[in-house]
């Protein structure tokens, strides 16, 4: 679960429950400032989706049950889904659309697609963002590590066997200096 | 064998015309041979087709190639242009897969319906992708033999690339507008099976690396200039009516424009029209609605188990009645098994919630949707917006998964989106389910109740089986096209499959069913009937392998009826692959299941142990036989994927279940499918070599994992297991 940090507390998202208010916040995604008006009540994920159009990050519970939706916020995998905008901050965000040009999402990303991990695809931004996160703390992850860490990650294609697999291909490659 | 085919045999022909950008089209013209048979052999009446149907050579050496077939994770975006491209000799590192919009060139060549679902897709269209692949090869030869002057038996085609005599070569890209406008070939050779150089071998993914990246477009990812979103707020009990609401709370969120009744196909609902999703949802969470309940029923779980089980002890529709099913009343009672087993309602919960979007035009409409049925729904849109389905362009988009969620026969999510474009003119509105309404708005895998009662022969082995069966139907009384080909003496072929063509040899047996009628909407899930046929039939066939004291897997072997050809190759296969099971650690135990799917047999053995309570599964060996396999590698990541979405029901919150009328699971933590931590450490699949022709795989995994399972579990507790979900070891 996302922690609460920045100059925003959260007794001003609950009076913004009175309806019809918006708010601009100044974010930083993938790298870039971006700048959007939204209502303080808004998870990230909404705003990646229809206000950035940022797609890569998915719906797929809307309270932190499916990990569909996570992104990185200030390197920790965070569900984006459950995340108020107001309580971001001026957290740092990654999503799925920056792992091609993060040395070790690149990594993941081969590995996935070299043990043809993905069926329907859609859990799978969520898996390889959770599977980074891991990766970028432990770099050479047990079977435990791998199951604590992607525990909340569901797959109802059921890829869980090659999403082990491509774990420890990651996880070699790293350890090999493959950066 | 090469075999020679005819276009004109299946009372088609195929056309091709040059691409205004100087590239080939192929196009192949198929009547539905099911309409052209009830019409005993008068030709059906020509249609138009668009031109550009199934094989684009592009300038740029791109091969595009339409599937006909919805993308859900099964790998026919992959699986049909491999079939395609092996019979073109494409190079295959050029080749693209294009999902098909609705249109009747599209339907099944066999179902005469453009859909996914009963594992069909590689069944009934391997050999019209072939034939496909094979002409437009033959047209890009001939088009080379007709620049280079010479015989078109001296020229051969490698990797998107014609060779002629003397080092002439030319590549397709180059060829392309010369063949388009030559004659497509009547009679063409396919391939012998021996020069097979993509068909068999792994191949992945086209669309791996776009769905590592994010880039991947999905239905619920499409953006559109103007777009809206619209929420639904349903009904809390199936069927139930908007008497009036409240919506002043709702229309003070910034973003809301419009808020308004709109019929179901069963009751009605409140939809909220805003500029995203968040501000719907925001607004129909102040939404007060007053709803009429009166004169519904309010289905309930444990009532409907009550009285399935009192139904189950009355007569039933006969589905099977072979030899004398009252010798069981002559078999002393300690050789008798009578079993009780009880299946809760399941949901699909695919990772992509529901999703369509339309925009209606007055007098056309256009709609993107992850459709497993599109020319049902383009016809069900064009209804509810009073146009012609013709009026309809009705694309197909990539779906998170569906398991059969999407198939919905009155396609009712369709007719909802319609209600609310049609007062909504000009402007595309999507409307998307939340988990909560995915989960909560029906279209189960129905509840079942199975009473069975085997008599054992001195041999060990059954010789009468009576089995009742009490569940819904969804397609008796219905009126859906299928209805005429499922319901068999008033028995729905779905309820009881499994059941009725059962492997095993059995002198006397005797199926009948109970269908009753319940408020509640029920559809096809993931390998429909055997999900829980083949539950009750595996554990039973268990439960009597223990009794004779043989091995499950010799017991089954020996008890197979004579013409269970892929049961006993997939059984033989796994008894080989599975060596593993003599010799567990004394806290493990061993457990086996097979069973059928529209042509492919899947047998399992998995390696179980308990520890603080909890079930796992440390292993599966699977062995499959689908024919020839078309690409092993998708194979493979069906078995894997079909096993852990069969663990679901086995799992302690692995049902839906109703209280007084609703729904009490409304999410992942109520209904909760198998993560990674439930799903086996390692699964190895082993394939039968065949060159019988190819079956499908997305359904024959699904039902062997729970029987197995509670197959292993009873091996290490004594207890048997038949009530699913299993909430205590």
């Amino acid at each position: 679960m996302p922690r609460e940090c920045g100059s925003r507390p959260a007794a001003h998202v609950l009076n913004a429950r009175k309806a019809g208010f918006v708010e601009t916040y100044q974010l930083t995604i993938n790298g870039e400032k971006k700048q959007v008006t939204a209502d303080p009540s808004t998870p990230l994920l909404w705003v990646l989706r229809d206000d950035l159009k940022m797609t890569g990050t998915k719906y797929g519970c809307g309270v932190a049950a499916c990990g569909a939706c996570t992104v990185h916020v200030a390197g920790v995998a965070t569900r984006s889904c459950v995340l108020p905008i107001a309580l971001l901050g001026d957290r740092p965000v990654l999503t799925i659309e920056s792992m091609s040009s993060d040395p070790i999402g690149r990594v993941v990303q081969n590995a996935w697609v070299s043990e043809d991990v993905v069926q329907c695809g859609y859990c799978q931004s969520g898996q390889i963002m959770t599977a980074v996160a891991l990766l970028k703390t432990t770099r050479t992850p047990t079977d435990t590590n791998i199951e604590e860490s992607m525990g909340g990650n569901l797959c109802r294609c059921g890829t869980y066997v090659r999403i082990r697999e491509a774990i420890k291909v990651a996880s070699r490659q790293l350890a090999g200096g493959g950066r | 064998m090469t075999s020679a085919v005819q276009a004109t045999s299946r009372r088609g022909f195929i056309k091709a015309s040059a691409l205004a950008a100087g590239g080939l089209m192929v196009t192949l013209y198929l009547d539905s041979p099911s309409a052209a048979s009830a019409q005993g052999g008068t030709p059906p009446p020509a249609h138009i087709y668009p031109p550009d149907a199934f094989v684009r050579i592009l300038p740029d050496g791109t091969i595009a190639i339409t599937v006909n077939r919805l993308e859900v994770g099964q790998g026919m975006q992959t699986a049909l242009p491999m079939i395609l491209a092996e019979e073109l000799d494409a190079d295959w590192t050029h080749v693209v897969g294009q999902l098909a919009p609705a249109g009747d060139v599209y339907k099944d060549p066999v179902i005469g319906v453009q859909l996914i679902g009963g594992s069909c897709s590689i069944l009934d269209s391997f050999q019209q992708y072939r034939e496909l692949g094979a002409r437009t090869r033959a047209m890009l030869i001939a088009a080379a033999a007709d620049r280079w002057g010479v015989g078109a038996d001296q020229c051969r085609a490698d990797k998107s690339v014609v060779y002629g005599p003397g080092n002439r070569s030319a590549r397709y890209a180059e060829l392309a507008e010369g063949a388009a406008r030559r004659p497509v070939p009547a009679v063409v050779q396919l391939k012998d099976p021996s020069q097979f150089r993509l068909i068999g071998t792994w191949v992945r993914r086209i669309d791996g690396r776009a769905k590592c990246d994010g880039s991947q477009q999905f239905g619920l990812d499409l953006n559109l200039p103007d777009m809206l979103t619209a929420l639904l707020m349903r009904p809390p009990i199936f069927g139930a009516r908007v008497r009036g609401f409240d919506d002043r709370n709702a229309r003070n969120v910034a973003g809301v424009r419009e808020i308004f009744e709109v019929p179901l196909v069963a009751g009605s609902a409140v939809a909220v029209v805003a500029n995203g999703f968040w501000a719907a949802k925001q607004a129909r969470d102040r939404l007060a609605v007053d709803w009429d309940v009166s004169g519904i029923e309010h289905p309930d779980s444990v009532q409907l188990f009550a009285m399935y089980k009192e139904l189950a002890g009355t007569p039933g529709t006969v589905a099977v009645s072979v030899g004398d099913a009252q010798v069981i009343d002559r078999i002393p009672a300690p050789d008798r098994i009578h079993a009780e087993f009880e299946f809760q309602y399941l949901a699909h919960a695919p990772m992509e919630p529901l999703n369509i979007t339309v925009r209606n035009d007055r007098d056309r409409a256009e709609a993107w949707v992850p459709s497993q049925i599109p020319g049902w729904e383009q016809t069900a849109l064009a209804e509810v917006l009073g146009i012609k389905p013709e009026q309809v362009t009705y694309h197909v988009l990539f779906a998170g998964g569906s398991f059969g969620r999407r198939g919905t026969t009155d396609s009712h999510f369709v007719r909802e989106a319609a209600a609310i474009a049609k007062r909504l003119p000009g402007r595309p509105i999507k409307l998307m389910y939340t988990r909560e309404d995915d989960m909560t708005s029906g279209y189960y895998r129905p509840m079942f109740v199975h009473r069975v009662d085997v008599g054992i022969g001195p041999d060990g082995l059954p010789v009468v089986w009576k089995h009742m069966i009490v569940g819904q139907s969804f397609v008796l009384g219905t009126g859906v096209p299928q209805e005429a080909v499922l319901v068999k003496n008033g028995v729905d072929q779905l309820v009881i499959e499994g059941t009725a063509d059962s492997p095993y040899a059995t002198p006397n047996v005797h199926v009948s069913v109970h269908q009753p009628k319940v408020n509640v909407p029920t559809l096809s899930h993931r390998s429909v009937g055997y999900g829980h046929n083949s539950f009750v039939r595996e554990t039973l066939i268990d439960e009597l392998a223990m009794r004779a004291k043989t091995d499950p897997i010799a017991y089954r072997l020996n008890l197979l009826k004579p013409d269970a050809k892929k049961f006993r190759t997939s059984l033989t296969l796994l008894d080989q692959q599975s060596a593993w099971r003599h010799r567990l650690p004394a806290d493990h135990a061993s457990g086996i299941a097979c069973s059928q799917y529209n042509g492919t047999c899947v047998a399992c053995a998995v390696d179980v142990s308990i520890g603080n309570g909890r079930l796992r599964i440390h292993r599966a060996t699977v062995a499959v036989d689908c024919g020839l396999a078309v690409n092993p590698l998708s194979i493979e990541s069906q078995m894997h994927g079909g096993l852990i979405f069969g663990l679901t029901q086995v799992l302690a919150r692995g049902a839906i279940t109703l209280k007084d009328g609703r729904v009490e699971q409304r999410n992942f933590d109520g209904y909760t499918p198998p993560y990674i931590k439930d799903a086996p450490m390692t699964v190895d699949v082993h394939i039968v070599p065949s060159s019988d022709p190819p079956t499908g795989c997305g359904e024959p995994p699904v039902p062997v994992i729970a029987p197995a399972v509670a197959n292993a579990l009873s091996a290490l507790t004594g207890k048997r297991y038949r009530t699913l979900p299993i909430a205590t070891i």
